[in-house]
C-alpha cells in the first residue's frame, strides 16, 4: 500500500514534467514586443514552481513509503521547531516577494509606457457577438459618437455624421489591420456587456468593461493573420466571437485603410 | 431568544418531527447539511459529466439524451445555451451547496461542539433556522432549472451587466438569473447565522480545561472559516441586493449610460460594471479559503492521528490558518488584472497574493513534518488526506503564475486558472470532505464503511483528479478559453481536441468511481460492521462517546481536558496516545 | 428567560498539570503553552461574556460589513457618476432623526428602571417611537415620491430608498424584538423581565440608531 501510493504519487510528479516540457504543446508563437519578457517571466515562474513541486511531492512519496507501519518502536514523539518554521518562511517569503516584484517590470511597461507621438489609433468597440473596429482616418481624431444611432447594420459604433470628425472615420467589422513595428493605441469600449480583447498571439489581454473607455497599447513585430477571441463569458456565442489581427508593411496598411475609406 | 443559553437543558425530542426535521441537535443539524450537500454535489458531478461529453464530441449527435432533455439536446446536440445554464449551475452549486455545506455545515455541526467538550452549540434554534433556509435557498437555485428560459447563463460570478440587463442579453437571464440571486441572498443568510453560532460556541462553551491552544486543528479552521463568512456573506449579499433592484427596480448600480443590446437601447445610466467584481471578489477570495479552510483541519487531524504522532508545529499551523485567511480579505484584486483595475493597485494585489504562499508552504512543510518519523496507518481516511496533501501542492502552487500581474494577463481566463481552482478549492477540499467521511463515519452512524471499496474508490479518484486536472494547466497554456461551449471555431484551439478528449474520458471515469463511494455509503449504513467508541484510537473529545453520541453528546458527563489534541507517541505513557481527557501524566518534571 | 448564568465555580488549575514537557520548539498544545487568562485559562465557565452579548456584537459586525459594502459602492459612485444630482435632506428627515434619538433615551431609561412598571412603561414608549419613526420613513418615501423622487431615478435618490429601505428592514426587526420583550413584561405580572435579554436588544436599538446618524451624514453631508 505504501509503496503503491508513494509510486503513484511519484509517477503524478515524472507525468507532470514531461507534459510540462512542451513537447505536448506550450503558448501560440509569439510576435509582439512585449512577449518575450512575459514568456521569460512565466519560464522563471515555472523553475521555481517545479523545483518546490518536485520537492514536496517527492518527498511526500518518500515518507509515505519510509514511514509506513511497520511493528516496532513508537513514532517519533516531537511538537516541531520553530527554527525549521522560521527558516521556511523566510526562504519562501523572500522567494515569492521577489518573484512578485520581478514580475512587475513588464506589467509597468505594458501599463505605464508613454507611447510616441505618431502611435496608430484604433478603437476597439466589442458588442455580442462581434468586434468593431475604428480608424480615425486622416484627421487623426475620432469623431464623435451617439449611442442612438447605434444600428447594427448600417452604423455599428453610431457616429454622428454632423460632427465633421466623424466623416472621415473607417470602421471595420471583425477585421483590424495595423501595421508592423508600430506602437498601438487601443481604446477598448463595449458596447453591451463585458467581453475581453484577447490575441493569445500579441500576448495581451483587456476586458472591454461597458460605460469605460480602457487604454491598451502593442506592438507587433511579425507580419501575418492572428486570431483575435473573446475571453470573458459574454453570452450565447461567446464561443464564436472570433476576429482577425492583420499585421501589415506600412504600405499594405494605408492601401487598407484607404480601400475601407472609399467603401 | 428564547434558546437556552445552557443547550444541556434542553431535554431529547421525541417526536419524529422534532427529531429528525425540525432538530434543533447539532448532530442531526449536521447529517442534514451533509446529505443536502451529497445531493448537490451528484447533481454538479452530473452537470460536469453532460459538459464534458459537449466539449469532447461538439458535433456528435446523442438522441437518448433528446428524450431526457428535450429542450437542452434538441436533435440530440446540446445547445450553447443549456451548455451555458449546467456551467453556471454547475459552479453555483458546487460553489456553495457543496464546499460551503459539507465541511462546515455538515462536519463541522456535527463535530465543533462534540470536540470542544460542549453539549450543543450556542444558539441550537439558530441552527436548525440556518439549515432550513440553507435548504430553502437550494431549493430555489434547482428551482431556476425548471422557469422559462432556464437557468442563467451568466456564469456562477454573473459578471454585471450581463446578469442585470434581463433576457435581452441572452436566454436564461430573465427569472432564472432572478431565482439565482434570490438563491444566493438566501444562502448568504443562512451563512451568516451559521457563522455567528459557530463563533459564540468556540469562544463561550468550551469544556473544563479546553484553552484555545488545545483545541484540535479542526476547530481552528471551522473558527478562522466562520469569522471569514461572517465578514464575506454580508457583502455578497449588499451585491445581491443591489443586482435585484437593478433587475426589479430600475436602478443603475451596475448599469452604465449608453449601452446598446441586440440593437435595443438601454435607458439606464450611471452604474459601475466594475463595482459588481470589486463586491463580488471581495466575497469570492475569502470563499475560496471557507471552501478549503476546514479541508487542512481535516488533513491535519488525520495525518496526526494515523501517523501516531502530534501534529508538527500545532502554534505554527494555527497562525498560518489565521493568517490565510486575513490576508484573504486583501487580495481579491488579483482577479481582476485585465479588468481595467488601476495598474498600480494590481501591483499591490499582486504582492499580497503571493505572500499567501508563505502561510500555504508552512502548512504543506508541517505536514511533511507530521508524517516524517511516523508510523503510518493506511486506512482510507489516511490515503484521502494523504492525497488532500498532494492536491494542495499541486494545486496551489500553480498559483504563483496566476498571482502575477504579467504573467496573468495571458492565462487569465483559460483553462489554468479552471484547473487551479478546481484543484485547490475543488478536488483538494473535496478530498478533506472525503477524508473526513470516512474518518468520522463510524461516529456519526455507528457502523464502519467498508474499506476494500474505499480503497479502490481512492485509487480510482486520486489517479482520475490528477489526469483531468494536470492536462488541464497545459490547455490552459496553449489558449484553451473557459467558458468555451466548444473549441471548434478558433485555429488556435484546433490542436486542443486530443486532450479534450482525454479529460473527457478521464472524468468520466472518476465520476464513475464515485458511485463506489455512494454505493459504500449506503451499505455502511446499515450493513457496516459495528464501531466501538474509538476505532482509530484517537485523542480527541468525539472518541470518548459511543458512535453515535447520546443527545448530550456525552451522556451527562462533565469532560475536564488535561491534554493537547494531538498526543500520540508520548514516552512513558501507557498507550500510543493519550485521550484529551486522560488524567495527566506521572512522569511530568 | 433561562438564560443561565454560570455559577462562580471555582475551578481545579488542570492547566498547569501537564506532563511531558516539550522537547524544544513550539508546543503541541500539551501543558506548556503558558496559555492562561482572558478566556479564562482553559475554558471553565469564568469570564466568558454572555452568549447573547457575543453573538450580537457578531451579528453587528456582519450587518456593519454589509453597509461598508453599500458605502463603497455609494462612494464609488459618487466619485465617478457625472449623473449625480444630490438631493437635499428632506425637512421630516430631521423628525425621524428626533423620534429615533428619543427611542434610544426612552429604551435607556428603561434599562435604568428599578420598579417593573416603570420598566414596562419606558419599553412600551420606546416601542411607539420605533414604530413612529418606520411609520415617519414611509411617509417620507411617499413624500418624495409625489415629489416625482423615485428609486429608478437619479443614483443618489436609489442610493437614498435602498439604504433607507434595508436600514427600516432591521429596525423592523428591533421592534419586533422590543415588543415581544414589552409583551412579555406586561404579561409576567410583577416580575422583572430577563435583563441579559433587555441589554442585548438594547445593544441592537442603539446600533441601529448610530447607523441611521451615519447613514444620514453620508446621504447628506458627505460630499
Amino acid at each position: 500500500m505504501a509503496l503503491a501510493l508513494a509510486v503513484l504519487i511519484w509517477a503524478i510528479v515524472l507525468a507532470s514534467v514531461v507534459l510540462f516540457t512542451g513537447e505536448f504543446g506550450w503558448f501560440p508563437p509569439q510576435i509582439s514586443e512585449h512577449g518575450d519578457a512575459m514568456d521569460a517571466q512565466f519560464n522563471l515562474t515555472l523553475i521555481v514552481v517545479a523545483i518546490g513541486f518536485i520537492l514536496a511531492q517527492v518527498a511526500l512519496g518518500y515518507y509515505v513509503w519510509r514511514y509506513r507501519d511497520r511493528s516496532g518502536a513508537r513514532a517519533v514523539y516531537t511538537h516541531g521547531n520553530a527554527k525549521v518554521e522560521v527558516a521556511t518562511v523566510l526562504i519562501t517569503a523572500v522567494t515569492f516577494v521577489t518573484l512578485a516584484i520581478i514580475g512587475q517590470r513588464v506589467w509597468i511597461d505594458l501599463h505605464l509606457e508613454e507611447l510616441p507621438e505618431d502611435a496608430v489609433q484604433v478603437e476597439v468597440t466589442a458588442q455580442q457577438f462581434a468586434w468593431n473596429f475604428r480608424y480615425p482616418g486622416p484627421d487623426g481624431k475620432f469623431g464623435k459618437t451617439v449611442t442612438r444611432l447605434i444600428n447594427d447594420q448600417l452604423n455599428p459604433v453610431g457616429l454622428d455624421s454632423r460632427d465633421p470628425a466623424s466623416n472621415d472615420d473607417v470602421v471595420t467589422l471583425n477585421r483590424m489591420a495595423v501595421p508592423v513595428n508600430r506602437d498601438i493605441r487601443l481604446t477598448l469600449r463595449s458596447k453591451d456587456v463585458t467581453h475581453s480583447f484577447f490575441v493569445p498571439a500579441l500576448r495581451f489581454k483587456q476586458d472591454t468593461t461597458p460605460g469605460l473607455a480602457v487604454p491598451g497599447h502593442f506592438k507587433a513585430l511579425k507580419t501575418g493573420e492572428y486570431e483575435i477571441a473573446c475571453a470573458e463569458l459574454c453570452g450565447l456565442q461567446h464561443y464564436k466571437m472570433k476576429g482577425f489581427l492583420m499585421v501589415m508593411s506600412d504600405q499594405e496598411f494605408e492601401a487598407w485603410l484607404k480601400e475601407r475609406a472609399e467603401f | 431568544m428564547s434558546d437556552s443559553a445552557h443547550p444541556a437543558v434542553h431535554p431529547a425530542p421525541t417526536t419524529f418531527i422534532r427529531k429528525w426535521v425540525f432538530s434543533t441537535d447539532h448532530k442531526i443539524i449536521g447529517i442534514q447539511y451533509y446529505f443536502l450537500a451529497l445531493i448537490a454535489v451528484f447533481t454538479g458531478l452530473a452537470l460536469s459529466v453532460l459538459m464534458r461529453l459537449r466539449l469532447a464530441w461538439p458535433a456528435e449527435s446523442w438522441p437518448w439524451l433528446e428524450t431526457i432533455f428535450p429542450v437542452g439536446f434538441e436533435g440530440g446536440v446540446m445547445s450553447p445555451e443549456f451548455y451555458l445554464a449546467m456551467l453556471t449551475m454547475h459552479g453555483t452549486i458546487m460553489v456553495f451547496f457543496v464546499l460551503t455545506t459539507a465541511p462546515q455545515g455538515g462536519f463541522g455541526n456535527y463535530f465543533l461542539p462534540i470536540q470542544i467538550g460542549a453539549h450543543d452549540m450556542a444558539f441550537p434554534v439558530l441552527n436548525m433556522l440556518s439549515f432550513w433556509v440553507t435548504f430553502l435557498s437550494m431549493g430555489v437555485m434547482f428551482a431556476a432549472f425548471f422557469v422559462a428560459g432556464g437557468a442563467p447563463i451568466s456564469g456562477w460570478t454573473a459578471y454585471a451587466p450581463l446578469s442585470a440587463l434581463g433576457e435581452v442579453a441572452g436566454p436564461g437571464l430573465g427569472s432564472g438569473q432572478d431565482l439565482w440571486i434570490i438563491s444566493i441572498a438566501l444562502f448568504c443568510i443562512a451563512s451568516l447565522l451559521g457563522a455567528l453560532n459557530f463563533i459564540t460556541t468556540v469562544l463561550n462553551m468550551r469544556t473544563k480545561g479546553m484553552s484555545l491552544m488545545k483545541m484540535p486543528l479542526t476547530v481552528w479552521t471551522w473558527f478562522t472559516t466562520a469569522i471569514l463568512a461572517l465578514l464575506s456573506f454580508p457583502v455578497l449579499l449588499a451585491a445581491g441586493i443591489l443586482l435585484l433592484l437593478d433587475r426589479l427596480g430600475g436602478t443603475s448600480f451596475f448599469i452604465p449610460a449608453g449601452l446598446v443590446v441586440s440593437d435595443t437601447v438601454i435607458e439606464n445610466s450611471g452604474g459601475s460594471p466594475i463595482l459588481w467584481q470589486h463586491l463580488f471578489w471581495f466575497f469570492g477570495h475569502p470563499e475560496v479559503y471557507i471552501a478549503i479552510l476546514p479541508g487542512m483541519g481535516v488533513a491535519s487531524q488525520l495525518l496526526s492521528t494515523f501517523a501516531r504522532k502530534p501534529i508538527f508545529g500545532y502554534h505554527a499551523m494555527v497562525i498560518a490558518v489565521f493568517a490565510i485567511g486575513m490576508l484573504g480579505f486583501f487580495v481579491w484584486g488579483h482577479h481582476m488584472f485585465v479588468s481595467g483595475l488601476s495598474p498600480f493597485s494590481a501591483l499591490v494585489f499582486s504582492i499580497l497574493t503571493l505572500a499567501i504562499g508563505v502561510p500555504s508552504a508552512i502548512k504543506t512543510f508541517n505536514w511533511l513534518g507530521t508524517l516524517w518519523g511516523g508510523k503510518i496507518r493506511f486506512t482510507t481516511a489516511m490515503l484521502f488526506a494523504i492525497g488532500f496533501v498532494s492536491l494542495f501542492v499541486s494545486g496551489g502552487i500553480t498559483g504563483l503564475f496566476l498571482g502575477q500581474t504579467s504573467v496573468d494577463v495571458q492565462l487569465h481566463d483559460t483553462y489554468f486558472p479552471v484547473a487551479h481552482f478546481h484543484m485547490i478549492m475543488g478536488v483538494a477540499a473535496i478530498f478533506g470532505i472525503f477524508g473526513a467521511t470516512y474518518y468520522w463515519f463510524p461516529k456519526m452512524f455507528g457502523r464502519m464503511l467498508h474499506e476494500g471499496l474505499g480503497k479502490l474508490h481512492f485509487w480510482l479518484t486520486f489517479a482520475g483528479v490528477n489526469a483531468i486536472f494536470i492536462p488541464m494547466h497545459l490547455m490552459g497554456i496553449m489558449g484553451q478559453l473557459r467558458r468555451y461551449a466548444e473549441s471548434t471555431e478558433f485555429k488556435f484551439m484546433e490542436p486542443l481536441q486530443p486532450y479534450q478528449e482525454f479529460v473527457t474520458i478521464a472524468a468520466f471515469v472518476t465520476a464513475a468511481a464515485q458511485l463506489l463511494f455512494l454505493v459504500n455509503f449506503c451499505w455502511g449504513m446499515f450493513k457496516g460492521r459495528k464501531a466501538g467508541e474509538n476505532p482509530w484510537e484517537a485523542t480527541t473529545l468525539e472518541w470518548i462517546t459511543a458512535s453515535p453520541p447520546p443527545h448530550d453528546n456525552f451522556g451527562g458527563r462533565e469532560l475536564v481536558v488535561n491534554h493537547g489534541a494531538y498526543e500520540y507517541g508520548v514516552p512513558g505513557a501507557p498507550r500510543d496516545y493519550v485521550m484529551q481527557t486522560d488524567p495527566p501524566l506521572e512522569t511530568t518534571k | 428567560m433561562p438564560v443561565a448564568i454560570a455559577p462562580p465555580e471555582v475551578e481545579p488549575d488542570t492547566e498547569r498539570q501537564g506532563h511531558v514537557p516539550e522537547p524544544g520548539g513550539p508546543g503541541g498544545g500539551s501543558g506548556s503553552d503558558g496559555e492562561s487568562g482572558r478566556w479564562g485559562d482553559g475554558g471553565g465557565r469564568r469570564l466568558r461574556p454572555d452568549n447573547y452579548q457575543l453573538g450580537m456584537w457578531l451579528a453587528l459586525a456582519s450587518i456593519s460589513m454589509m453597509f461598508i459594502g453599500f458605502s463603497s459602492a455609494y462612494i464609488l459612485g459618487q466619485g465617478t457618476n457625472s449623473q449625480w444630482r444630490a438631493m437635499a435632506a428632506p425637512p421630516l428627515v430631521w423628525i425621524n432623526t428626533g423620534i429615533l434619538l428619543a427611542s434610544s433615551l426612552s429604551l435607556e431609561l428603561a434599562r435604568r428602571a428599578v420598579a417593573s412598571t416603570e420598566l414596562k412603561r419606558w419599553m412600551t414608549l420606546t416601542c411607539l417611537l420605533g414604530a413612529a419613526f418606520l411609520v415617519g420613513q414611509l411617509w417620507l418615501w411617499e413624500t418624495l415620491t409625489r415629489q416625482g423622487i423615485y428609486l429608478s431615478g437619479n443614483p443618489h435618490s436609489s442610493f437614498f430608498y435602498l439604504l433607507t429601505g434595508v436600514h427600516g428592514v432591521h429596525l423592523l426587526g428591533g421592534v419586533a424584538g422590543l415588543a415581544t420583550l414589552t409583551a412579555r413584561a406586561w404579561c409576567s405580572a410583577g416580575r422583572v423581565p430577563a435583563r441579559a435579554s433587555l441589554n442585548v436588544t438594547a445593544l441592537y436599538w442603539h446600533f441601529m440608531d448610530g447607523l441611521w446618524i451615519y447613514l444620514l451624514v453620508m446621504l447628506f453631508f458627505w460630499r
